[in-house]
């Protein structure tokens, strides 16, 4: 997470380095093994947080409980305790299974979904890397994803698993141009693709406000690539056991399930920076105001999970085609024209 | 060796690698899978070549785009994924010609050094910017025509897909 928030102190770790006569990569190399593990560290930690979060408030929109025993306060080591289950349980490959391209398959998806943080300002001057392509960063990566689910797919030997993986080859197809399109509004507001940017041009108003529709959108394509209710075409537990994971158990499971939860705090994280203002905030610091409000995007989706049917494929793509793109052509549109307008 | 030189050297071989995968493989998934690899072998080398603008490009439209479309291509025609296919057809002679006329000619091309068609930009501080810029002012026309060609590759796939109706 954090690599220049002193720069002063960055400078002296690479003088060090320079004084000893090793050459630069050296001390680079070191602060993006440290800076990577950090992530890994906040990305396991953060989804530990969101399963039992997301068990918690499904629970009670179901007037249920949820978890309450392991641990004592209301369950909260429950997934310590299945984390640590899923690391033991015996790795199983199935009979017919495409054995190399079966094991692939999970480190394709978190490896497109880890990549993402590197884009994600969490605030001033934390974030891995400033790229001045910054959005179409995440955009191009995430993208990799929908190619691991159809690696895991097609590999698993199983009818339910290349069904699941072809539903969401066209989900995430359909859904991915609607939500570029969502965001081009922003990007011509700022004139620019930097995160930094892009948060630092909402110091006043937050682009939620001019860019509503652009940010309604988001939001719903997001949940889609998400592949989350009411978008779980890809899973849907009662046509198709589990989707393109249906085979897939133990540890090699449980790096899916890691990267969808990850993929959701940064398509939320994503939204915040992008249109809720990122670290922008009274009073409580910046990097505090970004999680509180990427959190509170986490829950909208989790709520609207719970809540909300799944629609049916022809629904699914009439809608991604017919009202989410259109409408992102005219945002873009007239965000265009008030742009031109204003000179 | 420089670091950079050694990252290019580690990516080329990578690409190279992936993309000998793709025509050699007996699987024809397997060639889809590695066909992704080497696209993401040519985009980090765009990087080396300081074009993060088309490396995010050329995974976002080739991993993100094609790739996927040929991937669901072969999952709904399943009997080919099943079967190990050929790699060799009765073209195998012609193809070898003109593979060995483009190595050739690469190899001339790269001896003799390219002519610099448009002087390299200096000190440019946002690549994208200025490719935006130039797209749009001095290269609209070939960007205009270029766009055209895609509308009526577009207009071409939807008059194929379409049933005609009464006819199934």
């Amino acid at each position: 997470m954090a690599t220049v928030s002193s720069e002063t102190l960055m400078e002296q770790f690479y003088n060090a380095f320079e004084t000893w006569g090793l050459p630069l990569f050296v001390p680079q190399l070191i602060v993006m093994v440290v800076v990577a593990t950090a992530v890994l560290i906040f990305v396991a930690v953060s989804v530990m947080f969101m399963v039992w979060w997301e068990r918690k408030i499904s629970a009670h929109i179901q007037v249920r409980f949820g978890p309450m025993r392991v641990g004592g306060w209301h369950g909260w080591a429950q997934s310590i305790a299945d984390g640590i289950k899923l690391l033991i349980k015996e790795d199983i490959v199935p009979e017919g299974a495409d054995r190399l391209v079966f094991a692939l398959a999970p480190m394709v998806v978190f490896a497109a979904g880890f990549a993402a943080y590197v884009i994600i300002p969490f605030g001033p001057g934390l974030i891995v890397s400033d790229l001045n392509i910054g959005v179409l960063f995440y955009i191009s990566i995430s993208s990799l994803t929908v190619v691991g689910i159809i690696m895991a797919g097609w590999s698993s030997n199983n009818k339910y698993s290349v069904l699941g993986a072809i539903r969401s080859a066209a989900q995430a197809v359909s859904y991915e141009v609607p939500l570029v399109v969502s965001i081009l509004g922003v990007i011509m507001t700022v004139g620019s693709l930097s995160m930094t940017r892009i948060v630092e041009a909402q110091q006043g108003v937050w682009f939620v406000i001019p860019q509503l529709l652009g940010f309604l959108i988001y939001m719903i394509a997001a949940i889609a690539e998400c592949n989350r209710l009411p978008f779980d075409i890809p899973e849907a537990e009662s046509e198709l056991v589990a989707g393109f994971h249906v085979e897939y158990s133990g540890m090699r499971f449980a790096i899916f399930f890691l990267a969808e939860y990850a993929n959701m705090f940064t398509v939320s994280a994503i939204a915040a920076a992008l249109f809720l203002g990122g670290w922008h905030g009274p009073l409580l610091p910046g990097w505090l105001w970004f999680l509180l409000k990427t959190y509170f995007l986490i829950f909208v989706m989790m709520w609207l999970r719970w809540t909300l049917a799944r629609l049916r494929v022809d629904q699914l793509m009439n809608l991604g085609w017919k009202v989410l793109l259109p409408l992102a052509f005219l945002n873009m549109g007239i965000t265009g024209l008030i742009l031109v307008l204003r000179g | 060796m420089t670091v950079t030189q050694a990252v290019f050297y580690l990516m080329a071989t990578f690409t190279v690698g992936a993309s000998l995968l793709v025509v050699l493989a007996r699987n024809i998934v397997h060639c889809a899978i590695a066909l992704v690899f080497a696209f993401f072998g040519v985009a980090a080398l765009f990087i080396l070549l300081d074009a993060e603008f088309l490396a995010a490009t050329q995974v976002l439209l080739y991993v993100g785009g094609i790739t996927i479309l040929l991937l669901f291509a072969i999952m709904l025609t399943s009997r080919i994924s099943a079967r190990g296919g050929k790699i060799m057809n009765e073209q195998v002679g012609i193809s070898a010609v003109v593979a060995l006329a483009l190595f050739g000619l690469m190899v001339y091309a790269n001896l003799k050094g390219f002519p610099a068609l448009v002087p390299p930009m200096l000190a440019a501080s946002d690549n994208t910017a200025s490719l935006g810029r130039l797209l749009l002012t001095t290269y609209v026309l070939p960007f205009e025509v270029v766009s055209l060609l895609l509308l009526a590759a577009m207009v071409g796939a939807i008059v194929l897909a379409r049933r005609e109706q009464g006819k199934d």
